[in-house]
């Protein structure tokens, strides 16, 4: 067995087994003070961060894309190293030779990769297209030819969005720890035991595939150990200090970027596992606070430099050019207190030291009952400054969900780290799902009929619409539509399993995972308001010659959510809780456990594009809310009303997320920075013990935002959350920056 | 049942902490700087239930206990002193702050009563100068400077508001007495300096009335500065808002 270094540090079961969980649990130091130990970049950290802004200000000069190879399929060793100033670069490590320069990966789909090509005006390598066309088929093949009829309907309306089916489903934090906990030869042992066991009287088709995936794994890593000696680095043993301890996860998420790209591709919670070897270091003399602040600075450079390759079709759905490198910190062990450490403020340092930055989308694992109150007030501060840190309920998820070892996966997806994945799903647009019920089974927009034998809608004599009978021919379409979105993402799974395996990634995690299956829901507060108008107001659909409702008459007023008006927000949540539960009865690819979240990332502006008017007085094609947020301007009681609609939701039944998105102009929250700190934490804290899930938040004026659509030149590193992640504003498209302006911003004289 | 025009479920300028602020309708002062015009008329405007007020107290109690509370401002509440008690009663036994933003003006039995139940007062004493008070405000100060002995004197708490508007409000040495008057107070624990804006001038079109102060732009920082040194001087604690 190789050796573990252990010593000065704490023995406990990770020794004999791979438990990194443990290591952190029994090694952590605890700090209970403020952010008053911080300190700036170093010399070194400030030449390679100017050097990365050049290439940033030149990738902004092209377009948004600094430069492609479009020859070399992206393995984790096709590529010579890369460095942004080799004497400088303290963490090193690029996904090719070259800052920015992106790279093809066919296997989730050529034709994807040809389009990306084509419209930066590069040509993919003909032998790519040979290989790929006659050789090798794609996940994007797979799915295709599986799909059927009905599935290719559903996506086509847009009743289905988002589906990673011609783009990598992402979705899974490695456990990047135990590279630098054990070495890599380590965790090869322990994947060539484990496969050993798989074995029986019986070789079943599970059994065979489980061997194969962790022969992958073990080839896998094998390449991410030549990956580091292509940059010098011997990884087969373990990080021996606090610079090995930060290079080594660094190159395990460096090989997983290298090798996928998918939507989501996040980090885990890591600032306690660094913590450790920090204050060894500390303890040994060999480290200083500026040279532990410099690790910690240049590996979140590094993440903020990751590139993956898109076509535009991509923006749509995702805009301003993401990575979700989410980086969660913080959090607390059950039943054992907080785990904030020192580098729990260093890594919101950053955002000072290197200025803004929508990536690497840090997210506090937030307790209000257990956090201290100097890192709550340091964390409502970078808020105040930043606006480009998001929130999720700690106390909740890890009660819920019972486990305290985990990381956010995109944007407010719990996930175990190192024994659970998520087969993501993107989601299920419910404002057509409720005009399909208005318009018996068709798409509104397509006339297409989705769903068969729905009645045709009773009116009153008045011709206004009955609310029991539209909940009637609602109630008869969910469970046909929650079983047509499991059957694609069946299929869907089983082909990026067959032909996009994440192999590295897997690598580094337990050999026998818990899935879920990440289903999604958007324009829950146009259903919800819909539903609120047909219920409490008079509706009256008016209708095409092919008798397709294409706009509502509305008269008179009706509670809208958004008011903490439990009239409309019970309707909201019992529509949560009845989607969810037909989609927990659907069979599951590899017995995956089905998840919901309420998120719309940016794509809250695009399914308002595909969606008919509807019941609610909402025009067609006009934007959707994003995630669980009320309606624009529809909210007009004031900030905690708002919150306290979104928080009735049931995170039982939306265990994926329920994603919050939340803007201030700074005088709302208080008259100066002290009071406005106080304020803000009491929010959070009231959010979260009121059982909301996930807050993102905005402090700025509506007037800088403004200001930077004309002026982009000038705001380059102007960050703005939307729902779920943080993007530079001046990345989305005009339509996108519009929406994000009419969010309501909660600012009173 | 209270006749009121808006409710803020966060405001944090209303008093201590994150608070629900019922906006009351009906003023009877017609300050030439008001930003909410619309509260001022007595009219009947939207109808609230006390039991309502109380339960969206409840509903945020996460986030108005303890270092918040409940405030009634508008217009001016205490033209319904009689029907926030109720309110104000609750609210005290289920332990929240209460606090009234009011010009002072009246003082009668009811307002007394209300006062009983009430932690803290948003005191806006809008000039010491009476006539130029009858100028800014349509009527006397006299009330409003009696109203301020009477809570010193039975030790209510108070946050004294001044609201700095240039040529009106901003003499030296009529903001000099303004302190002075209050030199001996023990019960003032904040003076807030409010610079005149005219972001509710919109309002003024809205609702066909002639805006008074059109030419008048808000105090320069020099001035602000100036008003809030002297202010220093006086009070243990002060802020511009």
């Amino acid at each position: 067995m190789s050796k573990i270094i252990t010593e000065d540090f704490i023995t406990g079961k990770w020794q004999t087994e791979i438990d990194t969980r443990d290591f952190v649990f029994q090694n952590i130091t605890k700090y209970e003070g403020d952010a008053s130990f911080l300190v700036g970049p170093t010399e070194k950290t400030q030449a390679v961060w100017n050097t990365s802004l050049e290439y940033l200000k030149k990738e902004r000069e092209n377009g948004g894309v600094y430069d492609i190879d479009e020859n070399t399929v992206s393995t984790m060793t096709s590529h010579k190293a890369g460095f942004i100033g080799e004497a400088d670069d303290v963490c090193v490590g690029l996904q090719t030779d070259e800052a920015l320069k992106r790279s093809i990966k066919p296997f989730g789909g050529l034709r994807t990769v040809y389009s990306a090509c084509k419209e930066q005006n590069r040509e993919l390598s003909p032998k790519v297209i040979d290989i790929f066309t006659h050789y090798r088929k794609s996940h994007n093949d797979g799915v295709f030819s599986a799909y059927t009829e009905e599935m290719r309907n559903l996506r086509r309306t847009g009743v289905l969005t988002g589906l990673p089916d011609t783009y990598a489903r992402g979705r899974i934090i490695a456990d990047f720890r135990r590279v630098a906990l054990y070495g890599v030869d380590r965790l090869i042992e322990e994947k060539i035991k484990d496969r050993e066991k798989i074995d029986g009287e019986q070789m079943t088709e599970e059994m065979i595939r489980l061997r194969e995936e962790i022969f992958d794994q073990i080839l896998a890593l094998e390449d991410l150990k030549k990956m580091a000696e292509i940059y010098g680095y011997d990884i087969s043993k373990p990080a021996q200090n606090a610079k090995e301890a930060v290079q080594w996860v660094y190159f395990g998420f460096l090989a997983s970027v290298k090798e996928q790209d998918g939507a989501a591709m996040s980090l885990g919670n890591l600032d306690g596992f660094f913590d450790i070897y920090i204050e060894r270091d500390f303890a040994r003399g060999i480290l200083d606070e500026a040279g532990a602040q410099e690790l910690i600075d240049q590996f979140v450079i590094k993440l903020r430099l990751v590139r993956h390759l898109r076509p535009t079709a991509y923006e749509n759905i995702f805009a301003g050019d993401p990575t979700w490198a989410t980086l969660s910190i913080g959090g607390s062990f059950t039943g054992k207190g907080h785990k904030i450490n020192k580098t729990s403020f260093r890594v919101l340092q950053t955002l000072y030291n290197m200025g803004n930055s929508p990536e690497p989308n840090i997210t506090v694992l937030f307790s209000p009952t257990q956090f201290t109150e100097g890192y709550k007030k340091f964390c409502a501060q970078v808020s105040i400054d930043t606006s480009a840190i998001q929130y999720e309920n700690d106390d909740m998820m890890t009660e819920i969900r019972g486990y305290d070892d985990y990381g956010i996966a995109c944007c407010v997806s719990y996930q175990k780290t190192a024994s659970q994945i998520q087969f993501f799903g993107a989601r299920t647009n419910l404002a057509k799902t409720l005009l399909l019920a208005i318009n018996k089974g068709h798409d509104e927009k397509k006339n297409i009929l989705l769903i068969p034998e729905i009645s045709e809608i009773k009116t009153d004599e008045n011709g206004y619409l009955i609310y029991e009978e539209v909940k009637k021919n609602l109630d008869k379409i969910f469970p046909v539509l929650a079983r047509e979105y499991a059957k694609t993402m069946n299929v869907i799974h089983y082909m990026h399993d067959k032909y996009y395996y994440e192999k590295l990634q897997m690598s580094l995690m337990d050999t026998h995972v818990e899935r879920t299956m990440a289903y999604g829901i958007a324009g829950i507060s146009v259903i919800a308001d819909s539903l609120s108008a047909i219920k409490y107001a008079k509706v009256k659909p008016i209708r095409d010659e092919n008798g397709l409702a294409i706009d509502f008459e509305v008269i008179g007023d009706f509670p809208k959510y958004g008011n903490d008006d439990d009239r409309v927000d019970n309707i909201a949540r019992d529509i949560v809780d009845q989607f969810n539960a037909e989609l927990e009865k659907q069979h599951s690819y590899r017995d995956a456990n089905p998840t919901m979240s309420i998120l719309t990332i940016t794509s809250n502006v695009m399914y308002g594009e595909k969606t008919g008017a509807t019941p609610d007085g909402r025009k067609t094609g006009d934007a959707f809310a994003p995630g669980g947020n009320p309606m624009h301007g529809r909210d007009s009681t004031g900030a905690i009303a708002s919150l306290n609609s979104v928080a009735k939701l049931n995170y039982t039944s939306a265990l994926d997320g329920i994603s919050n998105t939340f803007s201030f102009v700074p005088k709302t929250l208080g008259s100066n920075k002290e009071e406005q700190i106080e304020n803000l934490v009491t929010l959070i804290d009231g959010y979260f013990n009121k059982k909301g899930h996930h807050l993102n938040i905005n402090v700025l004026d509506r007037e800088t935002l403004i200001h930077a659509v004309d002026h982009p030149e000038e705001y380059p590193q102007l960050t703005i959350r939307v729902s779920g992640y943080a993007v530079l504003f001046i990345r989305l498209t005009p339509a996108q920056q519009r929406e994000v302006i009419a969010r309501t911003f909660h600012g009173s004289i | 049942m209270l006749n009121y025009h808006s409710i803020e479920t966060f405001g944090a300028h209303e008093g201590p902490g994150l608070r629900l602020v019922i906006f009351l309708q009906g003023c009877q002062f017609k300050c030439l700087y008001c930003h909410n015009p619309d509260t001022i008329e007595c009219k009947k405007n939207k109808e609230i239930s006390g039991d309502e007020i109380i339960k969206r107290l409840e509903n945020g109690r996460e986030y108005y206990f303890p270092k918040g509370g409940i405030t009634f401002s508008g217009g001016e509440p205490t033209l319904q002193s009689s029907e926030i008690l109720s309110v104000f009663k609750k609210a005290k036994k289920l332990g929240f702050n209460t606090c009234l933003d009011s010009n002072g003006a009246i003082l009668n039995e009811s307002t007394k009563k209300l006062l009983e139940y009430t932690d803290l007062v948003l005191l806006d004493v809008k000039h010491i100068d009476n006539k130029k008070h009858k100028i800014l405000t349509g009527a006397s100060n006299k009330q409003t400077l009696k109203t301020a002995e009477y809570l010193e004197k039975n030790n209510i708490k108070m946050w004294l508001r001044y609201v700095l508007v240039p040529e009106f409000s901003d003499d030296i040495n009529d903001v000099k007495k303004w302190c002075e008057h209050f030199r001996n107070y023990k019960n003032i624990e904040k003076a807030e300096i409010l610079p005149y804006h005219a972001l509710g001038e919109h309002k003024y079109e809205e609702l066909s009335w002639e805006y008074k102060l059109k030419n008048i732009k808000p105090p320069t920082p020099e001035k602000i500065s100036e008003v809030e040194k002297i202010f220093q001087k006086y009070f243990k604690k002060v802020v511009v808002r």
